[in-house]
């Protein structure tokens, strides 16, 4: 039993989501052109998230990914939150003290965010009032900090989301009058979801990063060919500074018990994370919580296990690392990524795929035999490769869709083999986690034109 | 591409010595940019200037200089044999599907073959045979076919099992083939190398070539060649033969009075190898492997292997072009699915090493046939080009057909289907042309199976009543640019794609087809006719009269409201078309005669009417809408239309007059059907057309009337023995060898056109005759259907072939029409084919290699003739070709 390749791509294309940046005047001065972005589930539901918005009080974009684990209650709430909270933090003094007045006045309010969502990427109705008064807290304290210089926004990146982390753990320790609420800020807080996110404004380009998802720069050579620079480093047990960092936090006793089997403390694979309490209250305030909570936090074992060797918290922050990189006319497009990707694509090939996807096929180098020994079985292999290459990205109109296809169909060849693509997508749910793991995918692609007459400015 | 290189140099107006080209090899030529002025200056004047010095060039040189013409100069842009001929594979293939490329390429096969002895030149001939593979029975039997035809011309051939294809060919993998056709003289040359022999026997007769020489353009005054300009001067001449390749439709468009050759150039790649391992004999066959749309041969020890793609790349539409010519590189993943192909075919050529990928481009034409002959419009302008890639295999007979025709006024062969005259204007397009050959191209390798249709370039012409007609279920083919309808598909029934009537045996249109003609047979029917060639010429003195009556063999100087059948003959007495003829007044005649003979038949009445400003002749096709009322209650429609008694008595068969159809004044109604059923065909202003369509098709409702096309008037005309000029008649066919001898006058007291060899052919008998055949033993639901071009037996011997054939609904039987000569058993030559010869004989038609006993006769049954209005001239004509 083989999906057919029309059931295949309706599965691929379910999550896909596409936005161009209206150009005014006919004149684009925006230096994003525009995204595409999908998501293909292996849980049921998805654990991971996405997120893209307008800055409309001041200049730039948002977009980010989320990967939730041990639930999505926090990825969803990360991804409903984390964009206002950087907004506020950019907001200049002027504009904090109007919203609030507003708000303090019963008027309308500014809007700060305008969001680009697919159908299916959810905001939640009931925690709305919940967060909105979190979220004026945050602002009205920088209103009576006021430090009068102009926000960085490095500063304004780490700012919002520890800020936001720590609003998420308020909110749990207070608990809701609303039995409903109170269950949903206990589960937001006891699961745990990583955020790469990316702010862009004219050739500034910030990356902040919390947990293991990646960005990725994707760069055309002068000789047209694709190549790829990180801009984030993983937040998990590879990343030496990383394990160095979580050791230098704790005392030399936990030295072995901090890092076992590539796991924060032998359970969690990333070392930064949003929520995941269990890592970052002491062991009394998390008794103290659950016991008081609702049945259901009670019934969970997890939520009840302590991790074994607890003894320092916390173990994980939120704080991100923040990367800037000055955009240049060559910097193409940017892949935001869970790791669902990235553990199935090297960075180069994806640099790769998605640079011949956007520049179109027919940018596809012609093959010239000249004077290379190349014999007819060589040519016929290369020719088929290429023409798969060329017919999966006809199939396609979403990059993020057509890097989906490679992530999951991609043979040892490098090509989308539709028998795999097909196995892989008709997998029943309980195995599909087993194979592959829920992808989320941005590609925002740049304005080279746009970022060169910055550059010619400066 | 070494062309336009060389096209660029002599731009640039490098020179080089003439007479060198005869002492160096081809493969240094091409290279060679020793720069010189030329020593020998242009002659002033020559009786023909050839322009073009690729194998159709040198051919013609060669072929007129051996029929004993001196005074030929010879132009070539570049170097000789450097163009697409320097690039042609090479490949000399016999197994075409039409007789008259059949006869071409296996002339050239011969040329060839003693080529190199007559000259001196190596032209690397190898008879090494062909083997073109079948994937499926349809593809069989359409190489049985060509089978057959080989076969009765003498030519080797026959069909093998996949398994002896492996013995001839050790490389080919056969599990996918059910079949194969063997062809063991074909042969590979340099085609280069056969060009500069040519050129070698030409020039030792006479003939003066002149390379780095451009054309500018022809000179044309009053309708004839008169000289040609060149970069080096203007050359006086009387005959200009265009033999430019791809060229060829530029330089016709060149001169102030443009000459339209219909030509459009497509890329075209091949591949070459290095030598295998074991270096690859010589003499190892051709593979021609339709069904994967490839060619391979050896050469080199290696393989050359090219194909005809699905997506061909046209180029130069906008004309010669630097930056096109530039870009002309190999495209590998152009070439990806006909490398599949090959490898699919000899997987274990895997290991072989690449040596290029050429890229050659090839002129196609719009209807895959190559263009001979003169120009309808300038008189001694020749041309010869558009070889749909095969200018290699045609070049030998092409070159001698077109040598004949210059010297002798006509050639030694029918050449209609390759004649220039068969296209007009109208297929001069730019946008046609590209659109046209981007289908051409894959259809080299397309299964061609009976009553296949261009798919492109439709619609240019087109009836008024093409959406009413449409509506109701037309199905469409194109003759000459024109849509015309095939059937009508009743409403609900869409099963009717294209794919299911694609077939050589019973065709999904049986049914519908057959209730059109019963429709004909026992109501009415109407089929609009209006793509008809249709002139009026008339004078204000006897004139139009006079000079008709010398151009047709019929008498035409009958009382005005009568229509003559006539053929319009040439000095042998052959049709050079079939026309009804309607005397409309004393001094004016409207002329009707096949869709395709409106260039043929203008440029032959041209130049031969009196040049008088007396006597006019003029195109009116445009002008009128014909419909064609055809059944035993027309005549009931059309007096209710009328109010005027349309009763034999009053409206005699072979009849004209202008009447009132409805509101509209001045409609043309004949008494005539081209199918020997009783009608009308009502000739109406376009403006009136759908008008007097509704009126007809409103008062037609209570006799029964329906639409019908013309596959239904084709089953109706063929069952009746009628021949149409193009398929079954041509310039080579008398009246007298069809049974039309009563279409001829021959003592209507004036000499006309054929006259002598008519009495002649009266007094000496006929070499052939026209019979029609009624297939016996013949399987409608489970035989193949016979198309035309099937071998005739008699007693066992090969008499002739057939030219069409229709199912007969009214016989329940297939009816076959074709002509029966009589070969003596001994030396073959043609013997004087009497009746009794004819009906003493047993029959057999060969339909891809099974015979079917056939019944011949040589008149129609007369009990299909429901109604004989005229004793002495039974309604027996019709045009439309298929």
């Amino acid at each position: 039993f083989y999906l057919t390749p029309s059931q295949v791509n309706s599965i691929l294309k379910a999550n896909e989501y596409s936005f161009k940046v209206p150009e005014f005047d006919g004149k684009n001065v925006s230096s994003v052109l525009g995204f595409d972005s999908n998501q293909l589930p292996a849980n049921a539901p998805t654990e991971d998230r996405r997120s893209a918005a307008t800055c409309l009080q001041t200049r730039g974009m948002l977009l980010g990914v989320f990967d939730g684990h041990a639930g999505c209650a926090c990825a969803q709430a990360v991804s409903e939150r984390l964009f206002y909270y950087i907004a506020v933090s950019l907001l200049p003094h002027e504009t904090l003290l109007e919203i609030e007045n507003a708000v303090e006045s019963g008027r309308a309010l500014l809007p700060i965010l305008q969001w680009h969502k697919h159908p299916n990427d959810y905001f939640s109705k009931e925690a709305s009032k919940l967060y909105f008064n979190s979220l004026r807290t945050y602002w009205q304290e920088l209103i009576d900090l006021n430090s009068g210089e102009t926000t960085d926004v490095r500063e304004a990146l780490i700012n919002a989301f520890k800020r936001l982390d720590n609003d998420i753990s308020l909110e749990a320790q207070v608990g809701d009058p609303n039995s409903f609420l109170n269950y949903l800020v206990l589960r937001v807080a006891f699961s745990g979801a990583t955020a790469c996110v990316a702010h862009v404004d004219g050739v500034d380009l910030h990356i902040a990063n919390t947990g293991d998802s990646r960005a990725m720069l994707g760069v055309q050579e002068e000789d047209g060919s694709w190549s790829a620079v990180n801009l984030s480093y993983d937040h998990n047990a590879q990343n030496e500074h990383e394990v160095e960092r979580v050791k230098m936090e704790h005392p030399k006793s936990e030295e072995k018990s901090l890092v076992k089997q590539d796991r924060l403390l032998g359970l969690l694979m990333p070392f930064r994370a949003f929520g995941d309490v269990k890592f970052k209250w002491s062991i009394e305030l998390q008794k103290r919580v659950v016991e008081s909570g609702p049945d259901q936090l009670n019934d969970n074992e997890y939520t009840k296990f302590i991790p074994p060797n607890y003894h320092t918290p916390p173990y994980l922050t939120a704080e991100p690392e923040v990367i800037h990189h000055k955009l240049r006319p060559q910097d193409k497009f940017l892949v935001l990524a869970t790791d669902g990707l990235w553990e199935t694509m090297h960075r180069q090939d994806v640099a790769r795929i998605v640079g011949e996807y956007l520049a179109g096929v027919h940018h596809q180098q012609p093959i010239a035999v000249g004077g290379y020994k190349v014999t007819l079985g060589q040519m016929h292999g290369l020719l088929t490769e290429r023409r798969a290459r060329i017919s999966s990205v006809f199939e396609d109109q979403n990059a993020a869709t057509h890097l989906i296809r490679h992530a999951v169909g991609n043979n040892e060849f490098g090509t989308v083999d539709h028998e795999r693509l097909s196995k892989m997508l008709s997998l029943p749910e309980e195995l599909a986690r087993m194979y592959r793991d829920d992808i989320t995918i941005i590609v925002v692609q740049f304005n080279s034109h746009v970022i060169g007459a910055y550059q010619n400015e400066e | 591409a070494a062309r336009m290189f060389l096209r660029l140099l002599s731009d640039i107006q490098w020179r080089a010595a003439h007479p060198k080209w005869r002492r160096m090899t081809s493969s240094q030529r091409s290279t060679s940019t020793t720069a010189e002025p030329h020593p020998i200056s242009l002659p002033a004047q020559a009786q023909v200037v050839i322009c073009g010095g690729g194998i159709m060039g040198t051919s013609v040189a060669y072929h007129l200089s051996k029929m004993g013409w001196k005074d030929i100069v010879l132009l070539e842009q570049g170097r000789l044999a450097a163009g697409t001929t320097r690039f042609c594979a090479g490949i000399v293939s016999t197994a075409r599907p039409m007789s008259i490329e059949l006869k071409m390429a296996h002339y050239s096969n011969k040329l060839y073959q003693q080529l190199e002895q007559e000259t001196g030149v190596q032209t690397g001939y190898m008879k090494t045979g062909s083997i073109s593979l079948a994937q499926t029975q349809d593809r069989l039997i359409s190489l049985k076919r060509i089978a057959s035809s080989l076969n009765v011309m003498g030519i080797p051939c026959e069909i093998i099992s996949p398994k002896k294809v492996l013995q001839l060919h050790p490389l080919i993998n056969i599990h996918d083939l059910v079949g194969a056709m063997y062809v063991p003289e074909d042969a590979l040359v340099s085609s280069a190398n056969v060009s500069l022999a040519l050129a070698t026997a030409a020039s030792r007769n006479g003939v003066q070539i002149h390379e780095r020489t451009s054309v500018s353009h022809v000179t044309i005054q009053k309708g004839r060649v008169t000289g040609v300009e060149t970069d080096r001067g203007r050359i006086q001449c009387e005959f200009f033969v265009n033999c430019a390749g791809q060229w060829a439709y530029e330089l016709g468009h060149s001169g102030e009075e443009p000459v339209h050759i219909p030509l459009h150039a497509c890329e075209h790649f091949y591949l070459l190898t290095h030598p295998l391992k074991e270096p690859l004999s010589s003499s190892l066959p051709t593979v021609v492997d339709p069904d994967g749309r490839i060619y391979i041969r050896n050469w080199q020890g290696g393989i050359l292997s090219g194909g005809f793609e699905k997506n061909p790349k046209p180029l130069f539409t906008e004309g010669r072009n630097q930056l096109e010519i530039q870009n002309l590189q190999e495209d590998w993943d152009h070439f990806g699915p006909l490398l599949d192909a090959l490898l699919r075919r000899m997987p274990g050529l895997e290991a072989l090493q690449i040596m290029q990928l050429v890229n050659c481009p090839e002129s196609f034409t719009p209807d895959m046939r190559c263009i001979m002959g003169e120009s309808p419009t300038a008189q001694g302008y020749f041309v010869l080009a558009g070889m749909n890639s095969a200018g290699i295999s045609y070049g030998g007979g092409a070159g001698k057909y077109l040598a004949e025709w210059i010297v002798n006024g006509y050639p030694s062969e029918n050449v209609w289907p390759l004649d220039l005259k068969r296209f007009g204007t109208l297929q001069s397009s730019r946008t046609f042309l590209r659109h046209r050959v981007m289908e051409v191209m894959p259809l080299m390798c397309d299964l061609k199976v009976p009553r296949w249709d261009f798919q492109t370039g439709r619609q240019l012409r087109t009836s008024p009543l093409y959406d009413r007609l449409d509506a109701q279920g037309a199905r469409w083919m194109e003759k000459h640019g024109f849509e015309r309808v095939k059937y009508f598909v009743p409403p609900g029934n869409d099963l009717l794609d294209l794919d299911h009537s694609k077939t050589f045996y019973k065709p999904d249109w049986f049914d519908i087809v057959g209730s059109e003609v019963k429709c004909c047979k026992e109501a009415v029917c109407v089929i609009d006719m209006s793509s008809f060639t249709k002139f009026e010429i008339s004078s204000t003195g006897d004139e139009a009269l006079e000079s008709l009556q010398y151009l047709f063999s019929n008498d035409l100087d009958v009382p005005v409201g009568h229509v003559v059948h006539t053929g319009m003959l040439n000095e042998k007495g052959g049709y050079e078309n079939d026309c009804s003829i309607a005397r409309l007044s004393k001094r004016s005649f409207f002329m009707i005669s096949p869709t395709d003979q409106q260039v043929r038949c203008w440029a032959w009445l041209k130049n031969r009417l009196p040049n008088d400003s007396n006597l006019v002749m003029e195109d009116v096709t445009w002008k009128y809408t014909a419909l064609n009322l055809i059944g035993p209650r027309a005549v009931d429609v059309l007096s209710e239309l009328s109010y005027a008694p349309m009763t034999a008595e009053h409206f005699p068969s072979l009849f004209c007059k202008e009447m009132s159809v409805g509101y509209a004044n001045g409609i043309r109604v004949m008494s005539i059907t081209h199918t020997g059923e009783p009608g009308f065909v009502l000739y109406i202003p376009i403006e009136y057309a759908l008008h007097v369509y509704n009126e007809v098709m409103n008062m037609g409702q209570k006799y029964g009337i329906r639409n019908a096309g013309y596959y239904a008037l084709r089953s109706l005309r063929i069952e009746k023995f009628f021949a149409f000029w193009g398929q079954d008649l041509d310039a080579f066919t008398t009246p007298m060898e069809c049974g039309r001898e009563f279409q001829v006058k021959l003592d209507k007291g004036m000499q006309f056109l054929g006259q002598e060899a008519l009495w002649e052919q009266k007094q000496n008998g006929v070499y052939k005759r026209f019979t029609m055949f009624i297939l016996e033993d013949h399987d409608t639901d489970m035989d193949l259907w016979p198309w035309w071009g099937e071998p005739i037996f008699r007693n066992g011997r090969y008499v002739g072939k057939t030219t069409s054939s229709a199912y007969s609904y009214t016989l329940e039987r297939h009816v076959c029409l074709g002509f029966v000569h009589h070969f003596d058993e001994k030396t073959g030559e043609k013997l004087v084919v009497t009746t009794d010869f004819i009906n003493q004989g047993e029959y057999e038609i060969d339909i891809a290699g099974q015979r079917f006993q056939a019944k011949a006769k040589l008149y129609p049954f007369s009990s299909l003739f429901t109604q004989r209005r005229r004793k002495d001239e039974v309604e027996l004509s019709g045009y439309q070709r298929e």
